[in-house]
């Protein structure tokens, strides 16, 4: 009788297709090496992307995950492969991405024995993912990898690191795949009580000026229209924070702007003046909140938040409505008066003229010389599509960028929020790009964060990802000197770069390249880089010292924000 | 600062202790005392842990222990919200065995549970207090050694891991 058994390697390919993953961002290596040979045979099943480095494989998940909004995978092999993934971990991990990461490890018998390429990367990485195992035997592969991709996908996403012994690789075992559908320990979802709604719905009911404030738990939940609903019935204003931002099109009429330490003025300086502030999805982030002793003391809370962890963190509320807002919203919509706050709204839009006549203007109509980052985002405004994606790295062009970007849809908005990832753009937009290739991804980059992981410029070339790379080049680690210049007395500490030719570089790796100087040939050289088919790289010399303002400083209260 | 014990229902899963005391480590607070042990549920493990803190921290740390995948339910008591023991063992040696240290043995309801050539173990069962102040009686009996057991703990509310598990 033929052995219906196959190898642990062959099972976790298997497990992966069982699970819709159509790609994985990985390196190989010793130890992974019995999955990779399995890969070869599944090439038509699944597509493997060979990154430049492991952070690479991990960011491309990333960005794979917010774009699609499925699970992204990444493999590794065991060591320093495993260790690599690390710091894409603890990104994904705050910014609750799904994420599926597999790593080889030595053989079990050699466990603990300091062999070659040995870590305990399930030690390291236990406070980074959700959660995480190690397997050892064959047969429990398949049910790992089950229980791995509901963690990661259910309930308020995160990573998942999956440990695979070289042996249990090689080992023969039966396959059969059961998708895991409940754990008893883990109860993503939590039933939303009624009582909570009542609570919630009087207390928005009997608000003069109520405010709310959005995450990317709108997104992450898919309640965009269910949050546009709601905000429809009440007329209550709306900001978005980093991450929230395309859960609300920028075009509708509640729409206020940004909040955050490098937000827009009229969301912040309101937060101390509104009466109700109704969160929605996010966590009082501190980039959000500045001092917290000062942040919104005159309005009561209302919290709706998927995670009891965070209720009462950061900010103590008046009411939380615990669950899914997709759940939620729709029965707080039915409970809350229909309602409209013109004057209030006013409020805002009178700041707004206010940020825009100090700085916006500036920014995106200069009459300087330099060119301005915010100019350059302005350009791709005019010639991108309503779902372009933005992909950007961490610093000033980061907050210009989010700033400037107009954005229409959701999962258009992707960056490293919580943890601030500096190299995480390249290699999140190709992910981003290969999630929907009819798409626009835009990657916005700066001259410190490009030379994190300028390698993954090869994995471009050789998936053809058509990637528009924005390099934003002021010759600085430009966020570090704004602060050296307005904390630190000028004293510009290790942040000005001797930078390479980066147009040389991109065309050595097969990229068309362009440099732009002088403003007179910035929108043109924009407009031929949104519609060249492959991908493209764009380098735009801007002012070497511009700041970034509005800006909340460390430690002031968000009615400091400061336009100068 | 108050005296707390987290109850921690877990799965018995590998590095599940890891995992809980890793939350604490990461907000700076010190675990004074931690047992781990079966539950009546079979397959459910109890841990559990008496730190010194704010309230406000132990609820966050309870929110954020319940976050780990592996544990069922945590929960948090003031000292009078439940009934709590420690075992605590007193290595004297055998010359220091006299009427004095009889009475001392009998006045805390401690015994004698090992007699060995050169020394005898006294067993004690109480409150830290109760056992720290033998210690300091034993001092005068020349005490070899003394080891003292984490809390183990029932919660006085009534019916609190089986509701969660059969709902």
């Amino acid at each position: 009788m033929k052995d219906s058994r196959i190898r642990g390697a062959e099972i976790v390919i298997k497990s992966l297709v069982a699970e819709n993953c159509d790609y994985i961002f990985g390196y190989p290596g010793g130890a992974i090496m019995p999955v990779y040979d399995a890969l070869y045979d599944y090439a038509d099943q699944i597509k493997h992307v060979l990154t430049r480095h492991e952070q690479g494989a991990i960011h491309a998940a990333q960005g794979y995950a917010r774009v699609s909004g499925k699970v992204g995978v990444c493999m590794a092999t065991s060591g320093p492969g495993a260790t690599n993934l690390i710091t894409g971990i603890a990104d994904a991990q705050i910014d609750s991405t799904p994420l599926v990461c597999i790593t080889g490890q030595v053989a079990s018998p050699l466990l603990g024995t300091d062999a070659f390429q040995e870590t305990d990367v399930v030690g390291f990485s236990m406070p980074g993912t959700k959660w995480n195992i190690q397997v050892r035997k064959a047969a429990d592969i398949a049910p790992a990898i089950a229980k791995g991709f509901h963690i990661a996908r259910s309930g308020r996403p995160g990573p998942v690191l999956i440990d695979i012994t070289k042996d249990a690789q090689n080992e023969l075992s039966e396959f059969n795949y059961v998708p895991c559908l409940g754990i008893r320990s883990y109860r993503p979802y939590p039933i939303v009580k009624d009582s909570e709604i009542t609570a919630a719905a009087e207390v928005i009911n009997a608000a003069k000026k109520p405010y709310v404030l959005f995450g990317q738990g709108v997104v992450i939940g898919n309640a965009e229209e269910e949050f546009k609903a709601f905000l429809d019935k009440t007329g209550i204003p709306a900001a978005c924070t980093l991450l929230g931002s395309g859960a609300l099109s920028e075009d509708h009429p509640q729409y206020v702007g940004k909040l955050g330490m490098h937000g827009n003025y009229a969301p912040n300086l309101l937060t101390n003046q509104c009466d109700v502030l109704i969160a929605v999805g996010m966590r009082f982030d501190d980039r959000v909140t500045g001092d917290l002793k000062r942040y919104a003391k005159q309005a009561k809370v209302v919290h709706l938040e998927l995670d009891n962890a965070e209720i009462d963190k950061n900010v103590k509320c008046a009411v939380s409505v615990l669950g899914d807002c997709k759940e939620s919203l729709p029965m707080l919509t039915e409970k809350v008066n229909e309602g409209k706050h013109d004057e209030w709204l006013a409020a805002f839009r009178t700041l707004e003229e206010k940020e825009k006549s100090a700085v916006v203007s500036l920014d995106l109509l200069p009459t300087k010389i330099g060119l301005t980052m915010g100019e350059v985002i302005r350009y791709i405004n005019d010639y991108k599509k309503d779902d372009a994606v933005l992909v950007t790295d961490v610093g000033q062009h980061q907050m210009i960028a989010w700033r400037y970007f107009k954005y229409k849809t959701t999962r258009t908005q992707v960056t490293s929020g919580g943890l601030g990832t500096m190299g995480f753009s390249l290699p999140a937009a190709l992910g981003a790009q290969l999630a929907d290739l009819s798409r626009q991804v835009v990657c916005v980059v700066g001259d410190g964060g490009i030379q994190m992981t300028i390698q993954e410029l090869g994995t471009i070339m050789q998936t053809k990802a058509p990637v528009k790379v924005v390099l934003l080049n002021n010759d600085f680690l430009g966020m570090v000197r704004q602060w050296q210049q307005l904390f630190f007395d000028k004293r510009y500490s290790f942040t000005e770069l001797d930078n390479p030719d980066f147009v040389k570089i991109a065309e050595a790796y097969n990229m068309k390249a362009t440099k732009v100087t002088e403003r007179e040939n910035l929108s043109d050289t924009v407009a031929e880089m949104m519609i060249h088919e492959g991908p493209y790289f764009l380098e735009v010399v801007v002012e070497k010292e511009d700041n970034v303002f509005p800006m909340i400083p460390t430690g002031c209260s968000v009615e400091e924000v400061r336009l100068s | 600062m108050n005296r707390y014990t987290v109850s921690l229902f877990t799965e018995n899963f590998i590095g599940i202790l890891n995992r809980v005391t890793l939350i604490f480590t990461r907000r700076g607070v010190n675990i004074d005392a931690l047992t781990a042990s079966e539950s009546k549920e079979d397959g459910v493990h109890r841990i559990t842990i008496e730190v010194t803190t704010t309230e406000d921290q132990v609820l966050q740390i309870v929110k954020q222990t319940e976050k780990i995948i592996d544990v069922i339910k945590s929960f948090y008591y003031k000292d009078d919200e439940v009934v709590y023991q420690e075992i605590a063992l007193y290595k004297i040696p055998i010359s220091s065995l006299d009427p004095g240290l009889e009475k001392v043995i009998r006045q805390y309801n401690a015994r004698i549970i090992s007699a060995e050539k050169e020394f005898v173990v006294i067993e004690m069962t109480g409150h830290k207090e109760d056992t720290k102040a033998l210690l300091e009686i034993l001092k005068d009996f020349n005490i070899l050694e003394f080891a003292r057991s984490g809390r183990v703990a029932v919660a006085k509310p009534m019916g609190t891991i089986e509701q969660y598990l059969n709902n």
